[in-house]
Protein backbone atom coordinates (compact mmCIF):
# COMPACT_ATOMS: atom_id res chain seq x y z
CA UNK A 1 0.00 0.00 0.00
CA UNK A 2 2.85 2.17 0.25
CA UNK A 3 1.66 4.23 -3.03
CA UNK A 4 -1.40 5.42 -1.89
CA UNK A 5 0.36 6.42 1.09
CA UNK A 6 2.21 9.08 -0.65
CA UNK A 7 -0.91 9.54 -2.15
CA UNK A 8 -3.07 11.15 0.77
CA UNK A 9 -4.40 14.08 1.17
CA UNK A 10 -6.63 15.69 -1.35
CA UNK A 11 -6.13 14.16 -4.90
CA UNK A 12 -8.62 11.78 -3.96
CA UNK A 13 -11.21 14.23 -3.20
CA UNK A 14 -10.62 15.94 -6.20
CA UNK A 15 -11.42 12.80 -7.97
CA UNK A 16 -14.64 12.20 -6.67
CA UNK A 17 -16.06 15.88 -6.85
CA UNK A 18 -17.29 16.55 -10.26
CA UNK A 19 -18.62 13.10 -10.28
CA UNK A 20 -20.51 12.83 -7.20
CA UNK A 21 -21.27 16.25 -7.67
CA UNK A 22 -23.52 15.28 -10.34
CA UNK A 23 -25.08 12.50 -8.91
CA UNK A 24 -26.02 14.47 -5.65
CA UNK A 25 -27.55 17.74 -7.94
CA UNK A 26 -28.83 15.21 -10.58
CA UNK A 27 -29.69 12.42 -8.06
CA UNK A 28 -30.03 12.99 -4.53
CA UNK A 29 -31.48 16.33 -4.42
CA UNK A 30 -34.33 15.36 -7.28
CA UNK A 31 -35.32 12.75 -4.65
CA UNK A 32 -35.82 15.50 -1.92
CA UNK A 33 -37.64 17.50 -4.71
CA UNK A 34 -39.81 14.65 -5.26
CA UNK A 35 -40.92 14.21 -1.40
CA UNK A 36 -41.82 17.94 -1.20
CA UNK A 37 -44.08 17.52 -4.18
CA UNK A 38 -45.30 14.18 -2.85
CA UNK A 39 -47.13 16.64 0.11
CA UNK A 40 -48.28 19.41 -2.12
CA UNK A 41 -51.88 20.20 -2.61
CA UNK A 42 -53.51 22.29 -5.18
CA UNK A 43 -53.96 21.88 -8.96
CA UNK A 44 -52.21 22.50 -11.85
CA UNK A 45 -54.55 26.06 -12.87
CA UNK A 46 -54.34 27.35 -9.61
CA UNK A 47 -50.75 26.36 -8.63
CA UNK A 48 -49.34 23.92 -5.82
CA UNK A 49 -48.45 24.34 -2.49
CA UNK A 50 -46.58 22.44 0.12
CA UNK A 51 -48.85 21.79 2.98
CA UNK A 52 -47.56 18.33 4.53
CA UNK A 53 -50.56 16.35 2.74
CA UNK A 54 -49.90 13.05 3.69
CA UNK A 55 -53.08 12.36 2.71
CA UNK A 56 -51.93 11.82 -0.90
CA UNK A 57 -49.94 8.81 -0.16
CA UNK A 58 -53.16 7.43 1.56
CA UNK A 59 -55.04 8.29 -1.57
CA UNK A 60 -52.50 6.93 -4.15
CA UNK A 61 -52.85 3.35 -2.08
CA UNK A 62 -56.66 3.52 -1.45
CA UNK A 63 -57.25 4.69 -5.44
CA UNK A 64 -54.40 2.31 -6.58
CA UNK A 65 -53.60 -0.70 -4.65
CA UNK A 66 -54.57 -2.66 -7.58
CA UNK A 67 -51.96 -1.21 -10.14
CA UNK A 68 -49.71 -1.50 -7.29
CA UNK A 69 -50.53 -5.12 -6.64
CA UNK A 70 -50.35 -6.00 -10.80
CA UNK A 71 -46.88 -4.38 -10.56
CA UNK A 72 -45.31 -6.70 -8.60
CA UNK A 73 -47.01 -9.74 -9.21
CA UNK A 74 -45.97 -9.16 -12.65
CA UNK A 75 -42.10 -8.44 -11.73
CA UNK A 76 -42.49 -11.64 -9.67
CA UNK A 77 -44.05 -14.19 -11.84
CA UNK A 78 -41.39 -12.60 -14.95
CA UNK A 79 -38.37 -13.05 -12.64
CA UNK A 80 -39.12 -16.67 -11.58
CA UNK A 81 -39.99 -17.66 -15.55
CA UNK A 82 -37.06 -15.78 -16.22
CA UNK A 83 -34.73 -17.43 -13.73
CA UNK A 84 -36.01 -21.00 -14.35
CA UNK A 85 -35.85 -20.50 -18.31
CA UNK A 86 -32.53 -18.76 -17.71
CA UNK A 87 -30.46 -21.26 -15.43
CA UNK A 88 -30.08 -24.39 -17.76
CA UNK A 89 -28.49 -22.09 -20.70
CA UNK A 90 -26.40 -19.97 -17.90
CA UNK A 91 -25.07 -23.04 -16.77
CA UNK A 92 -24.84 -24.94 -20.21
CA UNK A 93 -22.50 -21.70 -21.36
CA UNK A 94 -20.75 -21.65 -18.24
CA UNK A 95 -19.70 -25.33 -18.14
CA UNK A 96 -19.91 -26.62 -21.70
CA UNK A 97 -19.52 -23.35 -23.76
CA UNK A 98 -15.86 -23.78 -24.16
CA UNK A 99 -14.33 -21.71 -26.67
CA UNK A 100 -17.52 -20.51 -27.90
CA UNK A 101 -18.00 -19.00 -24.45
CA UNK A 102 -17.54 -15.09 -25.23
CA UNK A 103 -19.79 -15.89 -28.83
CA UNK A 104 -22.87 -17.65 -26.63
CA UNK A 105 -22.44 -14.64 -24.31
CA UNK A 106 -22.92 -12.35 -27.09
CA UNK A 107 -25.73 -13.77 -27.75
CA UNK A 108 -27.52 -13.43 -24.51
CA UNK A 109 -27.20 -9.74 -24.63
CA UNK A 110 -28.23 -9.27 -28.02
CA UNK A 111 -31.63 -8.26 -27.15
CA UNK A 112 -30.31 -5.32 -25.95
CA UNK A 113 -28.42 -3.96 -29.24
CA UNK A 114 -31.82 -3.69 -30.21
CA UNK A 115 -33.97 -0.46 -28.74
CA UNK A 116 -36.00 -1.76 -26.37
CA UNK A 117 -39.44 0.09 -27.54
CA UNK A 118 -38.25 -1.62 -31.19
CA UNK A 119 -38.09 -5.01 -29.69
CA UNK A 120 -41.16 -4.82 -27.88
CA UNK A 121 -43.14 -3.25 -30.85
CA UNK A 122 -41.72 -6.50 -32.29
CA UNK A 123 -43.29 -8.88 -29.85
CA UNK A 124 -46.32 -6.89 -30.82
CA UNK A 125 -46.13 -8.15 -34.25
CA UNK A 126 -45.27 -11.75 -33.10
CA UNK A 127 -48.61 -11.92 -30.81
CA UNK A 128 -50.71 -10.30 -33.55
CA UNK A 129 -54.32 -11.30 -33.87
CA UNK A 130 -53.23 -13.21 -37.04
CA UNK A 131 -50.10 -13.93 -36.15
CA UNK A 132 -48.00 -17.28 -36.04
CA UNK A 133 -48.37 -17.68 -32.55
CA UNK A 134 -52.46 -16.62 -31.89
CA UNK A 135 -53.27 -19.12 -35.49
CA UNK A 136 -50.61 -22.07 -34.01
CA UNK A 137 -52.67 -21.39 -30.12
CA UNK A 138 -55.58 -21.19 -31.55
CA UNK A 139 -55.47 -24.61 -34.11
CA UNK A 140 -54.46 -26.34 -31.05
CA UNK A 141 -57.57 -25.10 -28.65
CA UNK A 142 -55.00 -23.34 -26.24
CA UNK A 143 -57.23 -20.15 -27.10
CA UNK A 144 -60.98 -20.11 -28.74
CA UNK A 145 -61.59 -19.40 -31.70
CA UNK A 146 -61.96 -15.81 -31.05
CA UNK A 147 -58.99 -16.03 -28.52
CA UNK A 148 -56.42 -13.29 -28.23
CA UNK A 149 -52.78 -13.17 -27.18
CA UNK A 150 -52.36 -9.83 -26.94
CA UNK A 151 -53.69 -6.94 -24.29
CA UNK A 152 -53.60 -9.86 -21.89
CA UNK A 153 -51.54 -10.12 -18.87
CA UNK A 154 -49.98 -13.04 -20.29
CA UNK A 155 -48.18 -11.07 -23.33
CA UNK A 156 -47.17 -8.06 -20.52
CA UNK A 157 -45.89 -10.79 -18.24
CA UNK A 158 -44.15 -12.61 -21.83
CA UNK A 159 -42.75 -9.00 -22.61
CA UNK A 160 -41.50 -8.02 -19.20
CA UNK A 161 -39.55 -11.66 -19.06
CA UNK A 162 -38.10 -11.06 -22.39
CA UNK A 163 -36.90 -7.57 -21.95
CA UNK A 164 -35.49 -8.39 -18.56
CA UNK A 165 -33.86 -12.18 -19.40
CA UNK A 166 -30.10 -11.03 -19.92
CA UNK A 167 -30.09 -9.34 -16.61
CA UNK A 168 -31.14 -12.47 -14.91
CA UNK A 169 -28.91 -14.71 -17.44
CA UNK A 170 -25.38 -13.12 -17.15
CA UNK A 171 -25.36 -12.72 -13.09
CA UNK A 172 -26.48 -16.51 -13.39
CA UNK A 173 -23.40 -17.26 -15.74
CA UNK A 174 -20.69 -15.38 -14.08
CA UNK A 175 -21.93 -17.07 -10.55
CA UNK A 176 -21.45 -20.62 -12.28
CA UNK A 177 -18.77 -19.83 -13.91
CA UNK A 178 -16.38 -19.41 -10.99
CA UNK A 179 -17.20 -22.77 -9.66
CA UNK A 180 -14.21 -25.10 -9.36
CA UNK A 181 -15.79 -28.04 -11.26
CA UNK A 182 -13.29 -30.07 -9.11
CA UNK A 183 -15.97 -29.39 -6.35
CA UNK A 184 -18.74 -31.19 -8.29
CA UNK A 185 -16.56 -33.80 -9.43
CA UNK A 186 -15.49 -34.30 -5.65
CA UNK A 187 -18.84 -35.06 -4.39
CA UNK A 188 -19.70 -37.34 -7.62
CA UNK A 189 -16.43 -39.10 -6.26
CA UNK A 190 -17.94 -39.35 -2.88
CA UNK A 191 -20.77 -41.26 -4.61
CA UNK A 192 -23.43 -38.41 -5.02
CA UNK A 193 -25.64 -38.68 -7.77
CA UNK A 194 -25.58 -35.88 -10.44
CA UNK A 195 -28.53 -34.58 -9.26
CA UNK A 196 -27.26 -34.39 -5.72
CA UNK A 197 -24.22 -33.04 -6.64
CA UNK A 198 -26.27 -30.29 -8.66
CA UNK A 199 -28.43 -29.60 -5.50
CA UNK A 200 -25.64 -29.49 -2.69
CA UNK A 201 -22.68 -28.36 -4.91
CA UNK A 202 -23.58 -26.66 -7.65
CA UNK A 203 -26.82 -24.85 -6.64
CA UNK A 204 -25.72 -22.99 -3.77
CA UNK A 205 -22.56 -22.01 -5.07
CA UNK A 206 -24.37 -19.67 -7.84
CA UNK A 207 -27.12 -18.51 -5.28
CA UNK A 208 -24.98 -15.00 -5.58
CA UNK A 209 -26.06 -15.13 -9.06
CA UNK A 210 -29.15 -15.64 -8.12
CA UNK A 211 -29.98 -13.31 -5.83
CA UNK A 212 -28.12 -10.69 -8.48
CA UNK A 213 -30.44 -12.17 -11.34
CA UNK A 214 -33.59 -11.22 -9.37
CA UNK A 215 -33.14 -7.86 -8.05
CA UNK A 216 -31.63 -6.69 -11.40
CA UNK A 217 -34.66 -8.25 -13.01
CA UNK A 218 -37.54 -7.63 -10.61
CA UNK A 219 -36.72 -3.94 -9.61
CA UNK A 220 -37.18 -2.34 -12.93
CA UNK A 221 -39.27 -5.18 -14.07
CA UNK A 222 -41.54 -3.32 -11.31
CA UNK A 223 -41.39 -0.01 -12.65
CA UNK A 224 -41.96 -1.17 -16.31
CA UNK A 225 -45.15 1.17 -18.03
CA UNK A 226 -43.72 0.06 -21.25
CA UNK A 227 -44.70 -3.76 -22.09
CA UNK A 228 -48.28 -3.04 -20.14
CA UNK A 229 -49.08 -0.15 -22.87
CA UNK A 230 -47.70 -1.83 -25.92
CA UNK A 231 -48.70 -5.51 -25.13
CA UNK A 232 -51.96 -5.01 -22.92
CA UNK A 233 -55.17 -3.47 -22.35
CA UNK A 234 -55.99 -0.62 -19.62
CA UNK A 235 -56.81 -4.08 -17.11
CA UNK A 236 -53.15 -4.58 -17.38
CA UNK A 237 -51.73 -1.12 -16.57
CA UNK A 238 -49.18 -1.46 -13.88
CA UNK A 239 -47.97 1.74 -11.41
CA UNK A 240 -45.60 2.53 -13.90
CA UNK A 241 -48.30 3.48 -16.30
CA UNK A 242 -50.28 5.11 -13.56
CA UNK A 243 -47.36 7.66 -12.72
CA UNK A 244 -46.60 8.44 -16.24
CA UNK A 245 -50.00 9.75 -16.96
CA UNK A 246 -50.08 11.59 -13.98
CA UNK A 247 -46.93 12.91 -14.36
CA UNK A 248 -46.82 13.96 -18.08
CA UNK A 249 -50.82 13.90 -18.92
CA UNK A 250 -52.80 14.79 -16.31
CA UNK A 251 -50.06 17.06 -14.09
CA UNK A 252 -51.22 16.00 -11.35
CA UNK A 253 -47.91 15.85 -9.70
CA UNK A 254 -48.25 15.45 -6.57
CA UNK A 255 -50.16 12.58 -6.67
CA UNK A 256 -47.79 10.90 -9.36
CA UNK A 257 -44.71 11.62 -6.97
CA UNK A 258 -46.14 10.12 -3.80
CA UNK A 259 -47.01 6.91 -5.98
CA UNK A 260 -43.01 6.84 -6.62
CA UNK A 261 -41.88 6.81 -3.60
CA UNK A 262 -44.54 4.26 -2.61
CA UNK A 263 -43.13 2.13 -5.52
CA UNK A 264 -39.75 2.99 -4.18
CA UNK A 265 -40.42 2.15 -0.88
CA UNK A 266 -42.01 -1.08 -1.65
CA UNK A 267 -39.05 -2.19 -3.49
CA UNK A 268 -36.71 -1.29 -0.56
CA UNK A 269 -38.84 -3.06 1.67
CA UNK A 270 -39.07 -6.33 -0.38
CA UNK A 271 -35.83 -6.30 -1.12
CA UNK A 272 -34.51 -6.20 2.65
CA UNK A 273 -37.20 -8.98 2.95
CA UNK A 274 -35.33 -11.34 0.50
CA UNK A 275 -31.77 -9.98 1.78
CA UNK A 276 -32.94 -11.48 4.99
CA UNK A 277 -34.69 -14.42 3.79
CA UNK A 278 -31.41 -15.34 1.60
CA UNK A 279 -28.47 -14.03 4.05
CA UNK A 280 -27.12 -10.88 3.76
CA UNK A 281 -23.97 -12.01 2.55
CA UNK A 282 -24.91 -12.99 -0.78
CA UNK A 283 -26.10 -9.37 -1.65
CA UNK A 284 -23.13 -8.07 -0.88
CA UNK A 285 -21.70 -10.93 -2.83
CA UNK B 1 -17.19 -33.11 -14.92
CA UNK B 2 -16.79 -36.58 -15.61
CA UNK B 3 -19.13 -37.16 -19.78
CA UNK B 4 -17.35 -40.55 -20.47
CA UNK B 5 -20.61 -42.94 -20.67
CA UNK B 6 -20.34 -45.78 -18.28
CA UNK B 7 -19.52 -49.37 -20.65
CA UNK B 8 -23.11 -50.51 -19.36
CA UNK B 9 -25.09 -47.96 -21.29
CA UNK B 10 -23.15 -48.28 -24.53
CA UNK B 11 -23.90 -51.68 -24.85
CA UNK B 12 -27.66 -51.76 -24.00
CA UNK B 13 -27.70 -48.84 -26.12
CA UNK B 14 -26.54 -51.09 -29.22
CA UNK B 15 -28.77 -53.67 -28.31
CA UNK B 16 -31.27 -51.19 -28.25
CA UNK B 17 -32.00 -48.17 -30.61
CA UNK B 18 -35.17 -46.74 -28.16
CA UNK B 19 -32.89 -46.59 -25.48
CA UNK B 20 -29.58 -45.26 -27.61
CA UNK B 21 -32.25 -42.30 -28.60
CA UNK B 22 -32.89 -42.06 -25.11
CA UNK B 23 -29.10 -41.55 -24.22
CA UNK B 24 -28.75 -39.60 -26.88
CA UNK B 25 -31.95 -37.00 -25.35
CA UNK B 26 -30.37 -37.50 -22.46
CA UNK B 27 -26.79 -36.27 -23.02
CA UNK B 28 -27.86 -34.06 -25.50
CA UNK B 29 -31.02 -32.60 -23.54
CA UNK B 30 -29.45 -29.31 -21.91
CA UNK B 31 -27.71 -28.30 -25.76
CA UNK B 32 -31.51 -28.61 -27.91
CA UNK B 33 -32.96 -26.30 -25.20
CA UNK B 34 -30.03 -23.69 -25.44
CA UNK B 35 -30.46 -23.45 -28.67
CA UNK B 36 -33.96 -23.28 -28.12
CA UNK B 37 -33.45 -20.59 -25.77
CA UNK B 38 -31.43 -18.39 -28.49
CA UNK B 39 -34.03 -19.08 -31.03
CA UNK B 40 -36.57 -17.41 -29.18
CA UNK B 41 -33.83 -14.60 -27.60
CA UNK B 42 -33.20 -14.36 -31.15
CA UNK B 43 -36.56 -14.35 -32.64
CA UNK B 44 -37.72 -10.54 -32.14
CA UNK B 45 -34.48 -9.44 -33.65
CA UNK B 46 -34.93 -11.66 -37.03
CA UNK B 47 -38.78 -10.30 -37.01
CA UNK B 48 -36.98 -6.14 -36.59
CA UNK B 49 -34.88 -7.20 -39.37
CA UNK B 50 -37.56 -9.04 -41.37
CA UNK B 51 -39.92 -6.00 -41.33
CA UNK B 52 -37.36 -3.19 -42.37
CA UNK B 53 -37.60 -5.10 -45.45
CA UNK B 54 -41.70 -5.03 -45.48
CA UNK B 55 -43.74 -3.17 -47.47
CA UNK B 56 -47.11 -2.61 -45.96
CA UNK B 57 -50.38 -1.34 -47.49
CA UNK B 58 -51.80 0.26 -44.43
CA UNK B 59 -50.20 2.26 -41.82
CA UNK B 60 -49.58 -0.74 -39.55
CA UNK B 61 -46.33 -2.51 -40.21
CA UNK B 62 -47.36 -6.62 -38.80
CA UNK B 63 -48.25 -8.01 -41.28
CA UNK B 64 -46.39 -9.61 -44.14
CA UNK B 65 -46.95 -7.88 -47.60
CA UNK B 66 -43.92 -8.02 -49.93
CA UNK B 67 -40.19 -7.64 -50.02
CA UNK B 68 -38.54 -3.74 -51.16
CA UNK B 69 -35.73 -2.16 -50.66
CA UNK B 70 -37.62 1.52 -50.54
CA UNK B 71 -37.66 1.68 -46.88
CA UNK B 72 -33.72 1.24 -46.56
CA UNK B 73 -33.40 3.57 -49.74
CA UNK B 74 -35.92 6.43 -47.99
CA UNK B 75 -34.85 5.86 -44.28
CA UNK B 76 -35.27 9.40 -42.92
CA UNK B 77 -38.82 9.11 -45.67
CA UNK B 78 -41.25 9.94 -42.29
CA UNK B 79 -41.14 13.28 -41.33
CA UNK B 80 -39.23 13.66 -37.86
CA UNK B 81 -37.26 10.80 -37.83
CA UNK B 82 -34.13 12.33 -38.98
CA UNK B 83 -33.95 15.03 -36.58
CA UNK B 84 -35.15 12.24 -33.93
CA UNK B 85 -32.03 10.26 -34.84
CA UNK B 86 -29.24 13.14 -35.01
CA UNK B 87 -30.59 14.30 -31.54
CA UNK B 88 -30.05 10.91 -29.82
CA UNK B 89 -26.52 10.21 -31.51
CA UNK B 90 -25.48 13.90 -30.06
CA UNK B 91 -26.62 13.40 -26.63
CA UNK B 92 -25.41 9.83 -26.60
CA UNK B 93 -22.09 11.20 -27.92
CA UNK B 94 -22.28 13.94 -25.67
CA UNK B 95 -23.10 12.12 -22.49
CA UNK B 96 -20.86 8.65 -22.86
CA UNK B 97 -18.15 11.26 -22.99
CA UNK B 98 -18.73 13.29 -20.00
CA UNK B 99 -19.87 10.23 -17.92
CA UNK B 100 -17.07 8.15 -18.46
CA UNK B 101 -14.77 11.28 -17.38
CA UNK B 102 -16.80 11.45 -14.31
CA UNK B 103 -16.97 7.88 -13.58
CA UNK B 104 -13.35 6.82 -14.37
CA UNK B 105 -12.46 9.40 -11.83
CA UNK B 106 -14.70 8.55 -9.46
CA UNK B 107 -13.53 4.48 -9.51
CA UNK B 108 -9.79 6.06 -9.93
CA UNK B 109 -9.97 7.52 -6.04
CA UNK B 110 -12.26 4.07 -5.13
CA UNK B 111 -9.19 1.68 -6.21
CA UNK B 112 -6.41 3.79 -5.62
CA UNK B 113 -7.05 5.52 -2.49
CA UNK B 114 -8.20 5.02 0.83
CA UNK B 115 -10.43 8.22 2.08
CA UNK B 116 -12.73 9.12 4.62
CA UNK B 117 -16.56 8.61 3.26
CA UNK B 118 -15.63 5.68 0.69
CA UNK B 119 -18.77 3.63 1.90
CA UNK B 120 -20.77 6.64 1.32
CA UNK B 121 -19.39 7.32 -2.39
CA UNK B 122 -20.15 3.04 -2.92
CA UNK B 123 -23.80 3.60 -1.95
CA UNK B 124 -24.02 6.78 -3.57
CA UNK B 125 -22.77 5.27 -6.84
CA UNK B 126 -25.02 1.69 -6.25
CA UNK B 127 -28.30 3.93 -5.88
CA UNK B 128 -29.24 4.89 -8.94
CA UNK B 129 -28.62 1.53 -10.64
CA UNK B 130 -31.12 -0.11 -8.36
CA UNK B 131 -34.01 2.45 -8.71
CA UNK B 132 -36.36 2.39 -11.29
CA UNK B 133 -35.91 4.23 -14.16
CA UNK B 134 -39.86 5.81 -13.51
CA UNK B 135 -38.04 7.46 -10.18
CA UNK B 136 -35.20 8.57 -11.49
CA UNK B 137 -37.19 10.47 -14.33
CA UNK B 138 -39.86 11.63 -12.10
CA UNK B 139 -37.89 13.16 -9.36
CA UNK B 140 -35.58 14.53 -12.06
CA UNK B 141 -38.71 16.44 -13.10
CA UNK B 142 -39.96 17.53 -9.83
CA UNK B 143 -36.79 19.34 -9.81
CA UNK B 144 -36.58 21.39 -12.98
CA UNK B 145 -40.42 21.73 -12.40
CA UNK B 146 -39.28 23.69 -9.53
CA UNK B 147 -36.32 25.24 -10.88
CA UNK B 148 -38.57 27.99 -12.99
CA UNK B 149 -35.62 29.15 -14.90
CA UNK B 150 -34.92 25.66 -16.48
CA UNK B 151 -36.17 25.27 -19.91
CA UNK B 152 -36.71 21.62 -21.03
CA UNK B 153 -34.56 20.35 -23.99
CA UNK B 154 -31.17 19.35 -24.75
CA UNK B 155 -29.90 20.47 -21.78
CA UNK B 156 -31.96 18.66 -19.00
CA UNK B 157 -31.73 15.38 -21.94
CA UNK B 158 -28.29 15.41 -21.40
CA UNK B 159 -28.05 16.05 -17.97
CA UNK B 160 -30.23 13.32 -16.93
CA UNK B 161 -28.59 10.74 -19.75
CA UNK B 162 -25.23 11.84 -17.65
CA UNK B 163 -26.89 11.14 -14.52
CA UNK B 164 -27.84 7.45 -14.97
CA UNK B 165 -24.95 6.44 -17.32
CA UNK B 166 -21.90 7.69 -14.48
CA UNK B 167 -22.60 4.56 -12.40
CA UNK B 168 -22.53 2.45 -15.16
CA UNK B 169 -18.81 3.77 -16.07
CA UNK B 170 -17.77 3.58 -12.63
CA UNK B 171 -18.76 0.25 -12.41
CA UNK B 172 -17.09 -0.90 -15.30
CA UNK B 173 -13.83 0.92 -14.86
CA UNK B 174 -13.60 0.01 -11.38
CA UNK B 175 -13.92 -3.80 -12.74
CA UNK B 176 -10.49 -3.00 -14.94
CA UNK B 177 -8.88 -1.25 -12.36
CA UNK B 178 -9.07 -4.08 -9.54
CA UNK B 179 -6.85 -6.43 -11.75
CA UNK B 180 -4.04 -3.65 -12.23
CA UNK B 181 -0.57 -4.25 -11.56
CA UNK B 182 0.59 -1.09 -9.32
CA UNK B 183 4.01 -2.23 -9.31
CA UNK B 184 4.15 -0.80 -12.99
CA UNK B 185 3.43 2.76 -11.53
CA UNK B 186 5.65 2.23 -9.19
CA UNK B 187 8.41 1.81 -11.06
CA UNK B 188 7.16 4.59 -13.27
CA UNK B 189 7.85 6.80 -10.02
CA UNK B 190 11.17 5.23 -9.16
CA UNK B 191 12.14 5.82 -12.29
CA UNK B 192 11.14 9.78 -11.87
CA UNK B 193 8.35 9.83 -13.74
CA UNK B 194 5.87 13.11 -11.53
CA UNK B 195 2.18 11.64 -10.82
CA UNK B 196 1.03 13.17 -14.47
CA UNK B 197 2.97 11.56 -16.32
CA UNK B 198 2.49 8.35 -14.95
CA UNK B 199 -0.86 8.84 -15.27
CA UNK B 200 -0.47 9.84 -18.71
CA UNK B 201 2.04 6.96 -19.65
CA UNK B 202 1.29 4.53 -17.74
CA UNK B 203 -2.17 4.25 -15.85
CA UNK B 204 -4.21 5.50 -18.99
CA UNK B 205 -2.63 3.42 -21.78
CA UNK B 206 -2.89 0.09 -19.23
CA UNK B 207 -7.15 1.63 -18.38
CA UNK B 208 -7.73 2.39 -21.78
CA UNK B 209 -9.72 -0.55 -22.92
CA UNK B 210 -12.01 -0.40 -20.00
CA UNK B 211 -12.55 3.40 -20.33
CA UNK B 212 -13.76 2.17 -24.40
CA UNK B 213 -15.41 -0.13 -22.72
CA UNK B 214 -17.69 1.96 -20.00
CA UNK B 215 -17.84 4.89 -23.14
CA UNK B 216 -19.35 2.29 -25.45
CA UNK B 217 -21.89 1.23 -22.85
CA UNK B 218 -22.60 4.16 -21.56
CA UNK B 219 -23.22 5.16 -25.47
CA UNK B 220 -25.60 2.43 -25.85
CA UNK B 221 -27.38 3.13 -22.50
CA UNK B 222 -28.05 6.77 -24.03
CA UNK B 223 -29.34 6.07 -27.19
CA UNK B 224 -31.76 3.25 -25.95
CA UNK B 225 -33.12 5.24 -22.82
CA UNK B 226 -37.11 5.81 -23.10
CA UNK B 227 -38.39 6.64 -19.82
CA UNK B 228 -35.75 9.06 -17.95
CA UNK B 229 -35.82 11.05 -21.05
CA UNK B 230 -39.85 10.55 -22.01
CA UNK B 231 -39.98 12.66 -18.64
CA UNK B 232 -37.24 15.29 -19.36
CA UNK B 233 -37.87 16.08 -22.87
CA UNK B 234 -40.00 18.88 -22.86
CA UNK B 235 -41.06 18.79 -26.70
CA UNK B 236 -37.65 17.50 -28.26
CA UNK B 237 -37.62 14.56 -29.41
CA UNK B 238 -35.23 11.77 -29.13
CA UNK B 239 -34.77 8.11 -31.53
CA UNK B 240 -36.81 6.16 -28.80
CA UNK B 241 -39.49 9.10 -28.16
CA UNK B 242 -40.27 9.05 -31.85
CA UNK B 243 -40.78 5.50 -31.70
CA UNK B 244 -42.95 5.71 -28.56
CA UNK B 245 -45.10 8.95 -30.89
CA UNK B 246 -45.44 6.54 -33.92
CA UNK B 247 -46.14 3.28 -32.30
CA UNK B 248 -49.58 4.69 -30.89
CA UNK B 249 -50.38 5.40 -34.66
CA UNK B 250 -48.40 2.78 -36.32
CA UNK B 251 -44.90 2.63 -36.71
CA UNK B 252 -43.78 2.92 -39.61
CA UNK B 253 -41.63 -0.12 -41.63
CA UNK B 254 -38.17 3.42 -41.37
CA UNK B 255 -38.41 2.64 -37.27
CA UNK B 256 -37.57 -1.00 -37.96
CA UNK B 257 -34.56 -0.01 -40.48
CA UNK B 258 -33.07 2.17 -37.93
CA UNK B 259 -33.34 -0.38 -35.10
CA UNK B 260 -31.40 -2.72 -37.46
CA UNK B 261 -28.65 -0.55 -38.41
CA UNK B 262 -27.96 0.46 -34.76
CA UNK B 263 -28.21 -3.43 -34.12
CA UNK B 264 -25.87 -3.93 -36.90
CA UNK B 265 -23.41 -1.54 -35.65
CA UNK B 266 -23.68 -2.93 -31.55
CA UNK B 267 -22.99 -6.09 -32.70
CA UNK B 268 -20.28 -5.39 -35.18
CA UNK B 269 -18.72 -3.89 -32.29
CA UNK B 270 -18.73 -6.66 -30.14
CA UNK B 271 -17.92 -8.89 -32.37
CA UNK B 272 -14.42 -7.16 -32.83
CA UNK B 273 -14.19 -7.05 -29.13
CA UNK B 274 -14.22 -10.62 -28.78
CA UNK B 275 -12.06 -11.46 -31.54
CA UNK B 276 -9.84 -8.96 -29.85
CA UNK B 277 -10.01 -10.46 -27.34
CA UNK B 278 -9.04 -13.65 -27.92
CA UNK B 279 -6.10 -12.64 -29.96
CA UNK B 280 -4.57 -11.02 -27.12
CA UNK B 281 -5.02 -14.55 -25.09
CA UNK B 282 -3.37 -16.75 -27.50
CA UNK B 283 -0.79 -13.63 -27.49
CA UNK B 284 -0.57 -13.76 -24.15
CA UNK B 285 -0.40 -17.73 -24.43
CA UNK B 286 2.69 -17.55 -26.73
Amino acid sequence: MGFSHRHRGLTPYLLLAPGLLWLGVFFLVPLGFLAYQSLQSGSIDFGYAFTWTWGNYWTAIKNYHAQFVRSFEYAGIATVIALVVSYPVAYWIAFRGGRWKNLLLLGIVAPFFVTYLIRTLAWETILADHGLVVNTLRNLHVVGANGRVLATSTAVVAGITYNFLPFMALPLYVSLEQIDERLIEAAEDLYASKFHAFVRVTLPLSLPGVVGGTLLTFIPAAGDFINAQLLGSPENHMIGNVIQSKFLELTDYPAAASMSFVLMAAIVLMVLAYARAVGTEQLTG
Amino acid sequence: MSTLPLPASRSSAATNPLSAAWAFVKRHVLTVYSLFFFAYLLLPIAIVIAFSFNNPTGRFNYVWQGFTWNNWRYWDGVPGIRSAIFLSLEIALVASVIATALGTAIALALVRYVFRGRAGTNILVFLPLSTPEIVLGASLLALFLNLSFVTFGFLTILIAHVMFCISFAVVTVKARLIGFDRHLEEAAMDLGANEWTTFRKVTLPLVAPAILAALLLCFAISIDDFVVTYFNAGTRITFPLFVWGSARIGAPPQVNVIGTMIFAVALTLMVLNVFLQRRRESQAKT
